[in-house]
């Protein structure tokens, strides 16, 4: 079975969580379990939480986001159309982080590899940032 | 996110309960730092417990405390996360910064 579902929401940190319930809502007829549900929760918390925090700022806009499933192959795209990424390759480096005076640890990619199957970045400057989440949930349920 | 607290001596016993994000981490953050305004706490214990979701947001408000406690010549350590939770705290090496290591009671 294939599905698609696209949202987007003002880049307030309200959101993140609602970002996370949505993900959930989307994938549950997959029949995932609580593991599965609770990495790709985490990983698209970390996405939009990143999109909100250092896609804009201090700056308004919307964060976007895009989850299809086919079969048990799920995506989740998450996008902004703020700063960008100068060096994608430093910013995916566990402990690296932009705002080294706002606590920010520095994991938010990592945790997002960890928990999900890939992590695809595409960023410009000036223009945004796009986030591809993969993840396969594994019940063979979903495969029908 | 809800933070409820006791102390015992020098130690203060938090414990966390709800999603710890972003979002949340702001409020918490200025709550714990508000206890920690009594320079009589040396120790901190960090009850996860009740913490039904925490992403890498939660590392930042942990070793932030941490940070101002070990100034003073304290510690913490980390009780009772959930498998999900410990795994994230692992990536990012904080239980190597607990006194008993992190120890599920």
């Amino acid at each position: 079975m294939k599905n698609r579902l696209v949202v987007s929401f003002p880049s307030i940190s309200i959101n993140e969580s609602l970002a996370r319930g949505i993900t959930a809502s989307f994938i549950m007829p997959l029949d995932p379990t609580v593991e599965e549900l609770s990495d790709l929760r985490t990983a698209v918390s970390e996405a939009v939480t990143n999109a909100i925090i250092h896609g804009y700022g201090r700056t308004d806009g919307i964060v976007s986001m895009e989850l299809e499933y086919d079969g048990c192959d799920v995506t989740v795209t998450v996008r902004d159309e703020g700063r960008g990424i100068e060096n994608i390759e430093l910013a995916r480096k566990p402990f690296y982080t932009s705002m080294p005076d706002s606590e920010r640890s520095g994991m938010g990619f990592s945790v997002m590899e960890a928990f999900t199957d890939g992590v695809d970045v595409q960023s410009a400057l000036g223009q945004g940032t796009s986030v591809v989440l993969r993840k396969r949930i594994g019940n063979h349920e979903c495969s029908l | 996110m809800k933070v409820t607290w006791k102390k015992h001596g020098a130690t203060l016993r938090l414990r966390f309960s709800g999603e710890l994000d972003h979002h949340s981490a702001a409020d918490v953050r200025r709550e714990i730092d508000g206890l920690l305004s009594d320079t009589a706490i040396g120790f901190i214990v960090f009850d996860l417990g009740g913490v039904t979701f925490m992403d890498s947001s939660g590392i930042g408000v942990i070793l932030g405390r941490y940070r101002m406690i070990a100034a003073r010549g304290g510690g913490m350590d980390i009780i009772n996360a959930s498998r999900q939770i410990e795994r994230i705290l692992r990536m990012a090496g904080v239980y190597t910064l607990c006194t008993q290591g992190g120890t599920v009671e």
